[in-house]
């Protein structure tokens, strides 16, 4: 049933996908049915694939950096007191600017290559990281700290065994989102200047009125944000073993 | 395994307030060298935070004096167990017995805090995760982790009344045997459990509380629960305790 779940779910959305279509009369220049999207996927499988690798590419290198700043940021915040007064303000300030009025900047900045890309995706998963880490560092349970203290514990060893341990789970909700959001970022900046990548491969069919073209892009994009998804939810659930949400899953399945 | 050294320790405070609320006046009162000293009283009294500030938890308190017999300073010399038994769900039961080692970056003796789990009762445990134990194995893991810092004096807040009935008369009879040799300062809100393992009783009540001299109890810990001086007495207690929190109430 696990299995057959999505595949059920899936056949469905392309069922009321092609109902539509046969209801509507739409033209296929508008939307096209779902086996001419799986014709283009087929006929142009070798350019999306290497327009794909590089999105992918932008997405996972964005991801990467954005979670080792955001995580480096919390972890200096909750350390370093008299940081807070200084950098709280600037990361409000940094999301007061809306990510996507930036991406042409990046590109004049950065170039039209993989980089401004890859800031665009940092840009904009670098908040939801810092802020859920941080405030999973802040948080942490008063008992824990004044046994710590009996125990005399240092301030590094205590972050390190006790606050950073207490924080993953919360750390990882703002991964998971991270994760979600990051294609949005690479596609944005594909979008403003590019010459390859799906987000390039998708305007350029849209100038050339390819649409079954740009929904197997679409198509393409969408399961690699799933799968992305679900890779990094499979490796966090792993790291938060001990988690009481995942030991009473457990529980409920022997 | 016993601390090297053993000493009395003596309270004393003129007035201790948090925030506004006047908590105490004249406190005064002495954990004597491998005795259970109980501090006995109704919640929400102020008896945490008493405990707190004698194990150096609440910064910024210069007002109460905690005096060793031996001229050393308390600080560093007492082990913490709580009502909760803050055991760290990412760890398992041997590594939070060993935490004390860990945060100090020393070298952890493993088949001590083994021998420990093996006197509370937890050998096949040793690498359950806590989630996976019940209330009371949970608190015994607490009371192995206390063990295995082996602090001459035992600071103890309500370690005992989060556990049912039964786990409760176990767990206090398992702690006043593992625990003989040490000075304990007990804190609960329970007469029995005060007769049945204090050496001395300080009872507290009023507002603010006043310190008076303290129950003397003899006999060896624990004392048998069929013993009926011991309900006699908790009944006077229980009166004691609630006629002052009428008058409170006034």
């Amino acid at each position: 049933m696990k299995i057959l779940r999505p595949l059920i779910i899936s056949l469905v959305i392309i069922a009321i996908w092609q109902i539509i279509i046969l209801v509507t009369k739409v033209p296929p220049y508008i939307l096209p049915s779902p086996f001419l999207v799986a014709k283009a996927l087929y006929a142009n499988a070798e350019s999306i694939v290497s327009h794909a690798t590089i999105t992918l590419v932008e997405i996972i290198m964005g991801l990467a950096i954005g979670t080792i700043l955001g995580s480096v940021s919390a972890l200096t915040l909750s350390y370093f007191r008299p940081t807070r007064q200084w950098l709280m303000p600037i990361l409000v300030i940094s999301q007061a600017i809306p990510v996507f009025a930036l991406a042409p900047l990046l590109v004049l900045w950065l170039g039209y290559g993989m980089i401004s890309k890859v800031a665009m995706a940092v840009l904009i998963i670098y908040f939801p990281v810092t802020a859920a880490f941080f405030d999973g560092l802040r948080n942490t349970n008063p008992g824990y700290l004044d046994l710590a203290h009996t125990m005399n514990a240092s301030k590094k060893s205590i972050l390190s065994y006790i606050r950073i341990p207490e924080a993953l789970p919360v750390f990882a909700s703002g991964l998971r989102v991270a994760t979600a959001v990051a294609p949005i970022g690479a596609i944005v900046g594909e979008w403003v200047g590019s010459s390859e990548g799906l987000g390039f491969l998708m305007l350029h069919a849209n100038g050339r009125m390819q649409i079954d073209v740009m929904f197997a892009a679409l198509f393409t994009l969408a399961i690699i944000t799933i799968i992305l998804y679900y890779t990094v939810n499979a490796g966090l659930r792993h790291l938060l073993y001990w988690s009481p949400e995942i030991q009473s899953n457990k529980l409920k399945e022997t | 395994m016993q601390p090297e050294n053993s000493f009395s320790v003596s309270i004393k405070a003129d007035r201790l307030s948090f925030g506004s609320n006047l908590l105490f006046e004249n406190i005064d009162f002495t954990l004597a060298e491998k005795e259970w000293t109980c501090l006995l009283g109704p919640s929400g009294i102020g008896k945490t935070t008493l405990l707190r500030i004698v194990a150096d938890l609440v910064p910024n308190v210069q007002n109460v004096m905690a005096t060793c017999s031996d001229k050393k300073p308390l600080t560093g010399r007492t082990a913490y167990m709580a009502q909760q038994d803050l055991l760290l769900p990412w760890l398992s039961v041997l590594d939070n017995v060993l935490l004390g080692f860990k945060l100090r970056s020393e070298i952890a003796d493993t088949s001590e805090a083994i021998k420990l789990l093996r006197l509370v009762g937890l050998f096949h445990n040793v690498s359950d995760l806590p989630a996976t134990l019940s209330g009371g194995m949970r608190q015994r893991v607490a009371l192995a982790r206390t063990l295995m810092e082996n602090r001459p004096v035992v600071l103890m807040d309500e370690p005992f009344s989060n556990l049912d009935a039964i786990s409760r008369v176990r767990m206090q009879n398992m702690a006043a045997d593992l625990l003989k040799d040490r000075t304990v300062l007990l804190i609960t809100h329970d007469p029995m459990e005060a007769l049945r393992l204090g050496d001395r009783i300080y009872v507290l009540s009023g507002r603010p509380v006043k310190f008076t001299p303290p129950i003397r109890l003899a006999g060896t810990r624990p004392r048998s629960l069929e013993d009926p001086n011991l309900h006699i007495e908790q009944a006077n207690l229980l009166t004691q305790l609630t006629s002052a929190h009428e008058v409170d109430l006034k």
